[in-house]
């Protein structure tokens, strides 16, 4: 295929997981002009622009920070660094020989032919149309994350009296922040018998507001023709089916979806990318390398993430990889793979493969997620009949992203059984079937 | 008497109980695996305190029409809203740094609005390119 143009590092979005994959390539020796960071928005920072309340950068920086202030110091960095970015720039494809074809206002059509490619695309949110929620189509129902970026961005209020459907972090953030500036919200309504968000956003957004969540329950129907009305709301069974007769309607003129996140991987499609069907994200091996050769995934386009403290992480790994790629032309001579699989109410694992590299890595590290809440549980890395790693958890929650990490010893023990598989699973107690 | 309380300060949420002696005064707190899980449960029953974030008014960008702020240090909880109606009677101006103070003695003396992001001042409101 035909190209217009070459850099050895092509990193779509410019979010957290962009700006620190670019970072921590550069740090890996990948020339500042021969980086380059193509970014849709009209600025650096991704989501983090609009999330302007407190509680990012514990783990990464030792203090609470704003979405902005967390995304201007990684700004900060790119621009003292001299890395290279176009904003209002929207990526159309990437091929599998990773040439990325690119709209720019100063640059153009372009066909970059390039080194390495990391997909930093970030994630969208479900809307109603996803929910099937039956009734009128009227205005006033929006997605939490677009009522955020009315709010904090825009200047808008989309509403005056609200009602949030989906106890996310994301919906329980915009019931505080719609509260503050002044609307009344009615109620927030969530599918599951527990919240998918943080307890200390339960306690903060919703307790201090004396906003109420009702836990299984969800909307069933929505009034009004020009604009929302009201809606009505339904307690759901076992089997988060509406049960009948226990409808209410509640007046309210806007109604905020917050009911989870989506992968953007539209353009890892394009290449070819093999995608994990519970993730939603590319399929990679501990290089968060995906299934097409020098292409690397990262951050919520990997798979979503709780803390973008995390992204920041496994961008740096992104980031690490790719120049480590670029440089050396590709990874040791690999003699084969180990799938990592999972049991025992664990969903997910990222990476969902090792290559085995002639050099035993230093570190490994896995993230996973959870089915469902359990208490007094071992998470536990198991291969070739052997405990390699045992964790013990107070509680796990789905809505709480785990991780496992696999030290020096516990990685030369791992390649030395000589296995093709690994399984990541949850050993539940008796404790916890009382 | 005992209380359940949940701990903001990090993204754990540890469970606290907190026992109070008849003045309702915190005597213990368990349930906590930090210092300052420790101190929150201490001062949540007497002087409860939050963190506000919001927006104020922004002139002289050609980007934004917002700034994002907090407060300095937390505010008492009750003051919240108060808080709110003299954030709508501010306004910045860029081009702003991170840490700017936007109003001094906020709420509480010595506790400030500071700016949140860093925002150039636009080519249009810049008087030496036109």
């Amino acid at each position: 295929m035909e190209f217009d143009t070459q850099k050895q590092l092509v990193i779509v979005g410019g979010g957290p997981a962009g700006l620190a994959a670019a970072m921590e390539a550069f740090r890996n020796g990948i020339a500042p002009d021969d980086i380059l960071i193509i970014e849709r928005d009209r600025e650096l920072g991704g989501i983090l622009n609009q999330c302007i309340h407190a509680g990012f950068g514990l783990h990464m920086f030792g203090e609470e920070l704003t979405g902005p202030e967390y995304s201007g110091r990684f700004i900060e960095e790119v621009k003292n660094a001299g890395v290279g970015y176009v904003t209002n720039s929207m990526v159309l494809s990437i091929s599998d020989e990773r040439i990325v074809t690119f709209v720019s206002p100063e640059m153009g059509f372009v066909r970059m032919k390039a080194g390495a490619v990391v997909i930093c695309t970030g994630c969208r949110e479900r809307t109603r149309g996803a929910l099937n929620i039956p009734g009128t189509r009227p205005a006033g129902i929006y997605s939490a994350g677009t009522a955020q970026r009315y709010v904090n961005i825009e200047g808008f209020m989309p509403g005056k009296r609200v009602v949030i459907l989906g106890s996310g972090d994301i919906g329980l953030i915009m019931a505080r922040r719609m509260t503050l500036e002044g609307a009344k919200v009615l109620r927030v309504c969530e599918l599951m018998p527990y919240s998918g968000g943080l307890a200390r956003n339960i306690a903060q957004c919703l307790d201090d507001f004396d906003i109420p969540l009702y836990l299984s329950h969800t909307v069933t129907e929505i009034r009004g023709k020009e604009r929302v009305e009201g809606v009505v709301i339904s307690k759901v069974d076992e089997n988060r089916r509406p049960i009948p007769g226990t409808e209410e309607y509640v007046e309210c003129d806007t109604l905020l979806l917050s009911v989870g996140l989506i992968p953007e991987n539209e353009l890892a499609k394009l290449a070819g990318i093999e995608l994990d069907r519970i993730t939603g994200g590319a399929v990679v091996n501990q290089y968060n390398e995906t299934t097409v050769k020098g292409i690397f995934a990262c951050g919520n386009a990997l798979h979503v993430h709780d803390l973008v403290d995390f992204v920041t992480r496994e961008a740096y790994t992104a980031g690490r990889s790719a120049a480590k790629f670029i440089k050396d032309g590709g990874f040791e001579v690999a003699t084969g793979e180990i799938i990592c699989k999972t049991s025992g109410g664990v969903r997910y694992t990222v990476p969902q493969k090792l290559i085995k590299s002639v050099t035993v890595p230093e570190e490994l590290k896995f993230y996973m997620r959870v089915d469902n809440i359990y208490k007094n549980v071992k998470l536990e890395l198991h291969a070739g009949g052997e405990t390699l790693k045992s964790v013990k958890k107070r509680s796990v929650a789905p809505g709480e992203m785990e991780s496992l990490t696999l030290g020096a010893a516990e990685c030369a023990k791992l390649y030395s059984l000589g296995v093709n598989e690994l399984e990541i699973t949850l050993l539940h107690s008796e404790e916890e079937a009382k | 008497m005992k209380k359940n309380l949940t701990c903001i300060v990090c993204p754990i949420g540890c469970r606290l109980e907190v026992t109070l002696d008849d003045n309702g005064k915190v005597v213990d707190v368990a349930g906590n695996t930090c210092k300052r899980g420790h101190d929150y449960a201490m001062t949540e029953f007497t002087d409860p305190r939050r963190t506000l974030t919001t927006t104020v008014r922004l002139t002289g960008s050609d980007s934004d029409s917002f700034l994002p702020v907090r407060t300095s240090a937390p505010i008492p909880k009750p003051k919240l809203f108060e808080a709110m109606k003299k954030v709508n009677t501010l306004e910045a101006n860029a081009p702003v740094k991170v840490g700017d103070v936007i109003c001094a003695d906020f709420i509480e003396d010595g506790i400030n609005l500071i700016a949140c992001k860093n925002i150039d001042q636009g080519d249009s409101h810049d008087n030496s390119k036109r």
